[in-house]
């Protein structure tokens, strides 16, 4: 039984987290049909926003949950305005020059930052379920996640900026017809996707390794999820996490990791043969 | 006049020649009198960067104490060093480059085994003295190439008798997903049962894996006395972080073959790695006047900034010295002739103590020792002397195979 609770709280924590690593691509790849293959880098680039701040001094809570987002959010405004503002429309070039913006990054946080791991430690406790132990860090995680679907929601749904932001998404002529400048919101939108995966860079600091090249690591899952969730932004994103997490952690616990990451990726090349416009293309048409 | 791609190529084919006689003469003439070449092939870009680095600083600092000495044979010794960005095709590039164009006289380099493997045989194919100079898996047979690293059965086989000593019978083994790792499991596993023990289950993990939460309850359900790791690189230094998140830090202790080569304690928290063993052949507290030295004499040119100083470190230092001690015993730089001065088993006294080389293997005899992690610093707790190159001692004889060139999987 007490084994059960900690698996459970496993598969809770693997969906949260791939929740968080993808949100921001989700965004940015349906609203504006971007590819950015630099969002490892901006993960990471949350991650050492939060270790700097924390080595200076700063309370950890406040380094994860504003510094981090708000530091990326503005570097992500200001790529867009200097690179991808140029390429709309062209999806292999943006992949192309993203890609390009990822070597920039790793190379110039090894240059200013070295190529060492650093790192905060966590900032809650453990506690016992029975005879097992857990990270409270794991809750707090889904928590945030769970927040954080809930605040793309409640902005989308009741919000003005929501409404144009959805309007730019369904006809950018349309919307600019009616008095509305897409370029401002695919900047706006673009700056919110990378605050929101700067936000999953600190979140994750704690408990990953902090090195330049971490980005990587996380990419392949990030763009698995949004793939397998289609274009629908909160529901694809919550469906594919769902899916994917769960059979990442429970293959991981049943077999070894090495299996754990096989089976989710065999599962993944399934849902995409089955479902090639993913999950919401299905299930979730026309919704958020 | 028309000039047709044939003409063009036959003139500029011409003047090339021309343009490259003085070259050749030149390079003819330095051969014997021009400075002494050694070629070091290390990662100082990408992901192994922090490990190659004080590598090739203590092999700028050996080459250095060589100089001021006057030289080798009267000869100044001349450093040629690429960096090898962490990728396995510029280790093929480089090394036909050292090997054929800058002619160079003995390489130093390699970091991952899959480097080496890569470099070891277009040395043997170019004759070209060839030194490894970190901990492997063991194994390696090859007359061309010395191997200056520790190897498990001069470390693991320490190190699990000692943490079983004080923990308990049942242990858990993680290890990277690649050869290095698998090897390493192997071998922890037959000290575990050599010393009475018991393996509950061995995981490998890719090197891309950053949330353990799975394993954690795996390894939690299995209850086991230690977990032994040889986990490898960033992202699974955050196995370290959730093991201590879980609160399981103070429970189920850790040893590790790997814990502290990509300086692990000074980057976790002390609460994060208080008690950690590890076992290499060479820790930077190591409170000898020639360790305090060596670190001195390495920090004091690099600054602050100087990543940790490990075995990997001070083999490669002690690696150029023992060739040069093969080159003053020979009396001349020629590649058998140096062979056969290290193959009479030379001995060099370094940071760790005496390094001496064991003609059948070309490994070493060296010193290892036993250290725990207390505030973020390796505290040294016990000294082993002397410890021979057991392990491929059992599958090498260079004296009775001198053409043998194989890498050994060690049957365990």
């Amino acid at each position: 039984m007490d084994i059960a609770i900690i698996v459970g709280l496993d598969v809770v924590s693997g969906i949260a987290s791939l929740v968080l690593i993808s949100a921001g691509l989700a965004v940015i790849f349906g609203m504006m049909k971007i590819i950015n293959l630099a969002h490892g880098e901006f993960l990471m680039l949350g991650a050492y926003a939060t270790v700097l701040a924390v080595n200076a001094g700063v309370n950890i809570w406040f380094a994860m949950l504003v510094i981090a987002p708000v530091f990326v959010g503005l570097v992500g405004v200001i790529v867009e305005r200097c690179l991808i503002q140029f390429l709309y429309g062209r999806l292999v070039d943006t992949m192309l020059a993203t890609w390009g913006l990822s070597l920039v990054i790793v190379g110039g946080t090894t240059m200013i930052f070295g190529n060492t791991i650093v790192g905060v430690s966590s900032p809650l406790g453990g506690f016992q379920v029975g005879a097992y132990q857990s990270s409270l860090y794991t809750p707090f995680l889904a928590l945030m996640a769970l927040f954080l679907m809930t605040a793309v929601f409640a902005v989308m749904r009741y919000t003005r900026a929501g409404l144009i932001a959805r309007a730019v998404m369904q006809n950018p002529d349309m919307a600019a017809t009616l008095g509305v400048n897409p370029a401002r919101v695919y900047m706006a939108t673009f700056g919110a996707g990378a605050a929101m995966t700067g936000l999953a860079g600190g979140l994750l600091a704690p408990v990953a390794g902090v090195v330049p090249t971490m980005g990587a690591a996380y990419i392949a899952k990030a763009f698995i999820t949004v793939v397998g969730g289609g274009t629908s932004v909160l529901w694809g994103l919550i469906s594919a996490s769902g899916l994917f997490g769960f059979i990442n952690q429970i293959a991981a616990f049943l077999t070894t990791p090495v299996f754990g990451e096989v089976i989710l990726f065999i599962a993944a090349v399934i849902l995409i043969r089955l479902l090639p416009t993913g999950i919401s293309g299905r299930f979730f048409k026309g919704r958020l | 006049m028309t000039l047709s791609r044939r003409r063009f190529i036959r003139n500029s084919a011409a003047g090339g020649v021309v343009l490259a006689a003085p070259a050749l003469i030149g390079s003819v003439a330095r051969a014997d009198d021009g400075p002494i070449k050694l070629g070091s092939l290390h990662d100082l870009a990408g992901p192994l960067a922090a490990t190659g680095e004080p590598m090739v600083y203590a092999i700028m600092l050996a080459v250095k104490e060589i100089n001021d000495a006057g030289g080798l044979l009267g000869r100044e010794v001349e450093l040629i060093n690429y960096d090898t960005q962490s990728n396995i095709q510029l280790y093929s590039q480089f090394a036909q480059q050292l090997a054929v164009r800058d002619k160079v006289d003995v390489i130093h380099g390699g970091i991952t085994s899959a480097s080496r493997e890569a470099i070891r045989p277009i040395f043997s194919r170019f004759r070209t003295l060839y030194f490894y100079n970190t901990l492997y898996e063991g194994g390696v047979c090859d007359r061309n190439t010395f191997n200056t690293g520790t190897t498990p059965a001069q470390t693991v086989e320490k190190l699990v008798p000692y943490a079983m000593n004080l923990w308990g019978k049942k242990a858990y083994i993680i290890a990277a997903d690649y050869n290095y790792g698998q090897i390493t499991a192997k071998w922890m596993r037959k000290y575990v049962e050599d010393n009475g023990g018991e393996v509950l289950s061995t995981d490998f993990f890719p090197l891309d894996v950053t949330n353990f939460g799975p394993s954690i309850s795996r390894i939690q359900a299995a209850e086991p006395d230690l977990l032994l790791s040889a986990m490898v690189g960033g992202n699974h230094t955050a196995f370290y972080r959730q093991w201590a998140a879980a609160g399981l830090k103070d429970e189920i202790p850790i040893a590790s073959t790997t814990f502290g080569l990509v300086n692990e304690p000074a980057t976790l928290e002390d609460a994060e790695s208080r008690g950690v063993l590890g076992s290499y052949g060479y820790f930077e507290e190591l409170q000898t006047p020639a360790s305090q030295a060596f670190v001195e004499a390495i920090k004091s040119e690099h600054g602050a900034q100087t990543p940790y100083i490990s075995e990997l470190a001070a083999a490669s230092y002690e690696g150029v010295h023992l060739w040069a001690e093969g080159v003053k015993k020979a009396g001349s730089v020629e590649r058998m002739a140096v062979i056969e001065a290290l193959e009479t088993g030379l001995s060099f006294e370094g940071p760790s103590g005496p390094v001496v080389v064991d003609p059948k293997t070309h490994h070493v005899t060296r010193n290892t020792f036993l250290a725990e992690v207390v505030e973020s610093r390796w505290n040294v707790l016990e000294t082993f002397e002397q410890q021979a190159p057991l392990d491929t001692a059992a599958v090498c004889d260079l004296e009775a195979n001198p053409n043998d060139t194989t890498h050994y999987i060690i049957d365990i």
